[in-house]
């Protein structure tokens, strides 16, 4: 009846399934990135984490270091508290910044990382002290009209002025 | 000690919904290691009979009893014990068309027991022997013609020995020499192995060359006659004399209920005439 | 007022009938552990209803990647974002088209073939006989199909999407000339493993799941006739497609509404 014949065929139709799953997921999506190499946690806070999300990449110098396991919000501080994972070969100085960069213009946030010059590292558990917030576009550009609104007012404070 | 009779159908009533009663207040005794013939026209319930005897329906009212246990359709595990100790030859065979002839008649065997392959292949191999079919085991299904397929099905019916071996229209079908087959088979089959056989059929001069004991059904669930075919035979009764003889027209009218024929044809000189 | 009486009906008999399949689908579930022990009539199944679709579906699926590459080049290129374009067909597929065009064929290549050899399985009392020997014939016949429909189906889908993947990268760099190095590292920067596939993966079981049921309780409760058969094997692709896009729409909704 050939058992064994259609027992080997469904056998390569599971491997034909795996070997698919397996294209997918190394060429065509982030498994390779993905990588359960041994990591450290650190925290980071922020007084505004813009459109920080979990997941995304932590970069030094454009370099993806690691990811962003959870944010959450101090109930004390009211800051946000950014959890991260770095891959263990990457050690960072104890007084490098972290700061919430976009990729590109418009482009998803990611968390930049900047080392300083400290002669010891930052351990696992240790937080980030020196920290810079996301941009947020509203903010720019409030500043940027009250920054033109000051030099509006301090031309017309000076009609003869030398301007070259 | 066993009783002389297998099955008791204790005054039944069943209907498949509540406009038509297919079986009415029916009263018989089935002889154990006997041959017995449930003879009507079709739509009579022989078919109906079959299925309660067999656990599919539960009697409106009345009870079915096998071997002394009332038939419960709501405990399945009761239905599925009894059900072991019956085979059953379906009108067409019903055989399994994925599987070849040797794995349908090895079906049961395999599913009901753990006995090695090998036992296996001897059982399937005497089961075919006895319906003559034993050079046919490798063949699949669609190979077949119709009345070997009823042999086969035959086979797998009585692969584990049933006591009851219930044969659905056995005959329907068949030429000359196929029929005389299956009638020797049947009660070959009963005598060797000291089983009960319940024959549905409307099939007369078979049916009287092998049974023990006869039932006469007709339309509505009624019993007409039982008895020995002899018995029938001699009947004055004018329902089985139309039946035995198989005369068109009797108490089972040849016209199928309608209008008067001057009523359908339009002739009113015809119906004025009539006083 | 008839009319209204006849409505009344008509709804009572669709509650009826979804109680009655939902009735069958629990009596299902319940045979499964005893047809798991039977694992050769799965693997029967499995290539019956897994192997027989591979032509088709690999064929849909590299034609689907040909297509989809090309039609998003078109509305990309007006925007600069040539580039994104293997992003673009990896997710419709991974996501979407992947299990639910799978889930669409499947319901008629295998669907109704299930459908089809049920019905006639029924209608020349095989069912009857095995009921008859004491064998649940949804434990013997049934579940096997149906664990094999489960199991085909996600790896059918995953299938699908690697072909048109393949299909659109063959459109992409070979003929309108994309850059292969783009094309793949922005689909691996930016589709996730669990989020974007695995979703996908178990959309796909669920289509799986409905499809295969559908199918079997349509055949098994179809009218033994040569006219009943037919209308249920229409009625398994009706149905089965129906289903797997409502589904899809509240799995949608809830696996890719948050960001």
């Amino acid at each position: 009846m050939g058992k064994k014949g259609i027992e080997t065929l469904v056998g390569l139709f599971v491997l034909l399934g795996l070997a698919g799953f397996s294209f997918v997921a190394l060429k065509a999506a982030n498994l390779a990135s993905f990588g359960s190499t041994d990591t450290y946690t650190l925290t980071a806070r922020f007084d505004n984490i813009g459109g920080l999300k979990v997941r995304a990449p932590v970069r030094s110098a454009g370099v993806a270091v690691g990811r962003v396991t959870s944010i959450g919000l101090d109930g004390k501080t009211f800051q946000g508290v950014v959890t991260l994972e770095v891959d263990r070969i990457y050690q960072f100085p104890k007084d490098s910044s972290a700061k919430i960069l976009t990729s590109g213009l418009l482009g998803d946030q990611y968390l930049g990382l900047e080392p300083g010059g400290d002669d010891k590292n930052l351990a696992a558990g240790d937080t980030i002290k020196q920290t810079q917030s996301a941009v947020v576009l509203e903010n720019l550009i409030g500043q940027f009209l009250f920054s033109k609104a000051a030099d509006a007012g301090s031309g017309a404070s000076d009609p003869a002025g030398g301007k070259k | 000690m066993k009783a002389d009779t297998l099955i008791e159908i204790d005054h039944v009533t069943f209907g498949y919904d509540s406009s038509r009663t297919i079986l009415n207040d029916v009263d018989l005794r089935f002889p154990r290691g006997k041959v017995t013939a449930i003879l009507g026209g079709s739509g009579c319930g022989k078919t109906t009979l079959m299925r309660l005897i067999g656990g599919v329906h539960a009697a409106t009212k009345g009870r079915v009893v096998f071997d002394g246990e009332v038939v419960d359709v709501r405990n399945q595990a009761q239905i599925y014990r009894l059900r072991r100790r019956l085979g059953m030859l379906f009108q067409f065979g019903a055989l399994f068309t994925d599987l070849s002839v040797f794995d349908n008649v090895a079906f049961p065997l395999r599913e009901m027991t753990d006995l090695p392959e090998v036992l296996i292949r001897d059982i399937v191999l005497m089961k075919l022997n006895a319906v003559g079919l034993r050079g046919a085991a490798a063949l699949k299904i669609s190979e077949v013609s119709g009345g070997m397929a009823r042999r086969i099905a035959l086979a797998r019916a009585i692969a584990l020995d049933p006591e009851l071996i219930m044969y659905d229209e056995p005959f329907a079908g068949l030429d000359l020499i196929s029929m005389g087959v299956a009638a020797k088979l049947i009660r070959t089959l009963n005598d060797i192995t000291g089983a009960t056989s319940l024959v549905v059929s409307h099939d007369v001069p078979e049916c009287m060359a092998i049974s023990d004991y006869i039932v006469l059904m007709a339309n509505g669930g009624r019993i007409v006659a039982k008895g020995t075919p002899k018995e029938l035979m001699d009947s004055m009764d004018p329902e089985v004399r139309q039946f035995v003889r198989g005369e068109p027209d009797g108490p089972v009218k040849f016209h199928y209920p309608a209008p008067s024929v001057a009523d359908d044809f339009g002739l009113p000189a015809l119906a004025e005439g009539r006083s | 007022m008839n009319w209204l009486a006849a409505l009344g009906a008509r709804t009572l008999a669709v509650f009826k009938g979804w109680g009655h399949g939902a009735l069958f689908f629990l009596g299902l579930l319940r045979v499964l552990p005893q047809a798991l022990k039977r694992f050769g009539l799965i693997a029967v199944q499995i290539h019956a209803i897994g192997n027989r679709s591979l032509v088709i579906i690999l064929a849909s699926g590299l034609a689907v990647g040909f297509v989809l590459a090309l039609q998003m080049y078109y509305a990309l290129v007006t925007y600069g974002a040539a580039e994104s374009l293997g992003l673009v067909v990896n997710l419709s597929l991974v996501r979407e088209l992947g299990p639910v065009v799978t889930a669409l064929l499947f319901a008629g290549r295998a669907g109704t073939s299930l459908t089809a050899e049920i019905g006639l399985m029924k209608a020349g009392e095989q069912i009857a006989a095995m009921e008859l020997m004491a064998i649940d014939p949804r434990a013997r016949v049934l579940a096997p199909r149906f664990l094999g429909g489960v199991v085909a189906m996600p790896i059918l889908a995953i299938l699908f999407s690697a072909v048109g993947i393949l299909g659109a990268w063959v459109v992409a760099v070979g003929l309108i000339g994309i850059d292969a190095g783009n094309f793949w590292s922005i689909q691996q920067s930016k589709v996730d493993i669990w989020r974007d596939v695995g979703n996908g993966i178990v959309k796909s079981a669920v289509f799986g799941v409905i499809c295969t049921f559908v199918a079997l309780y349509q055949g098994y409760e179809t009218e033994a006739t040569p006219e009943g058969v037919a209308y249920a094997t229409t009625r398994t692709v009706v149905m089965s497609s129906l289903a797997v896009l409502g589904m899809d729409f509240i799995l949608t909704a809830l696996m890719f509404s948050t960001p």
